[in-house]
């Protein structure tokens, strides 16, 4: 693991407002590689007679997963933005554990990256969710001529 | 929609906004993480507009600023799970079927759960007001598929639009 990039990758999570909100943190990252965990919180349940975390909070977690996955991949996209993004939700993820996602950018054209993430519990052999995305990718100006 | 009506004189406005608007508060009204976002809802007769009020916490592009999209599509899903239960409590809320004593949060039937839920993001959400309407293109016994737009200046210029599958919650008791 390179310790710039994950320097970067640290610093590109903790500059967007709504990830540092919902206290997501880098576990790991590599070449178009995103690992991230968000800690359970009472405030993102989304049914309070369960305290199952809602849907929606999973989508910011792996939205900002395959986000980092594209900023990392090697061909070094200057910036990014989701265009699409589905999500499957297996199972609810069980309240009081964090969830954790890996993402993969499998490929990247000139405009746009192809991505995909897991989103698990504890329990790492059942996942919570999964997600496939493809996001934009903006290059640095001396890229494009 | 038409459901089943009352028998007898019609209801005074007031109880019938009354009965309407607990229903909606008990559905929505106690969800921790949508309380959090800030998200509400506009009612006219049985038409729902959930609001996602414009905040720092909600962005993803603090340059631009943009809303995040994570929350785009949390919107999304909130606006299209309340609008399911919604349409399905409807008839029940109308007709008395459901007491209104009973409208409270935590006694109504659980929220439908979602299956899969695809988002197509069409510009930056703006740092201002978000509005979503969603329309349940079908709702079955076991599976409900509903589709969801959101905008924000123009209702005509989407910033965002999804479709997601329901699996719908078994009936109580």
């Amino acid at each position: 693991m390179n310790d710039l990039k994950a320097t970067l990758a640290r610093q590109f999570i903790e500059a967007i407002p709504h990830s540092r909100a919902l206290a997501m943190s880098l576990v790991e990252i590599g070449d178009g590689e995103a690992e991230i965990e968000m800690p359970y919180d009472e405030r993102f349940v989304g049914d309070l007679r369960t305290g199952v975390i809602h849907g929606g909070a999973v989508s910011a977690l792996m939205d900002t997963c395959c986000g980092t996955a594209v900023m990392t991949h090697p061909s070094h996209p200057a910036g990014t933005a989701t265009m699409d993004l589905r999500i499957e939700y297996m199972r609810a993820a069980k309240p009081g554990q964090a969830i954790r996602t890996r993402a993969t950018c499998y490929h990247v054209t000139r405009n746009v990256a192809f991505v995909r993430a897991i989103a698990m519990d504890d329990d790492r052999d059942r996942p919570v969710a999964t997600a496939t995305g493809a996001f934009t990718v903006e290059r640095a100006r001396s890229d494009k001529t | 929609m038409s459901g089943p009506t009352r028998r007898g004189p019609p209801e005074a406005v007031e109880i019938v906004k009354g009965r309407r608007d607990r229903a909606l508060r008990a559905l929505a009204g106690d969800v921790p993480y949508i309380i959090y976002l800030g998200v509400t809802f506009d009612r006219r007769g049985d038409e729902l507009t959930a609001v996602l009020p414009f905040h720092d916490k909600i962005v993803g592009n603090p340059i631009l600023p943009a809303i995040h999209g994570g929350v785009t599509a949390a919107f999304l899903e909130i606006s299209a799970v309340i609008e399911l239960a919604w349409t399905v409590l409807w008839d029940d809320i109308e007709s008395g079927a459901i007491d209104v004593a009973d409208l409270e949060p935590g006694r109504l039937p659980d929220l439908p759960k979602t299956i899969d839920f695809t988002v197509d993001y069409l510009r930056s959400g703006l740092p201002r007001d978000a509005y979503a309407r969603a329309r349940v293109n079908r709702s079955g016994r076991r599976y409900a598929s509903v589709h969801v737009e959101a905008w924000q200046d123009n209702r005509s210029r989407l910033f965002a639009q999804a479709t997601g599958h329901f699996l719908m919650s078994e009936p109580r008791g």
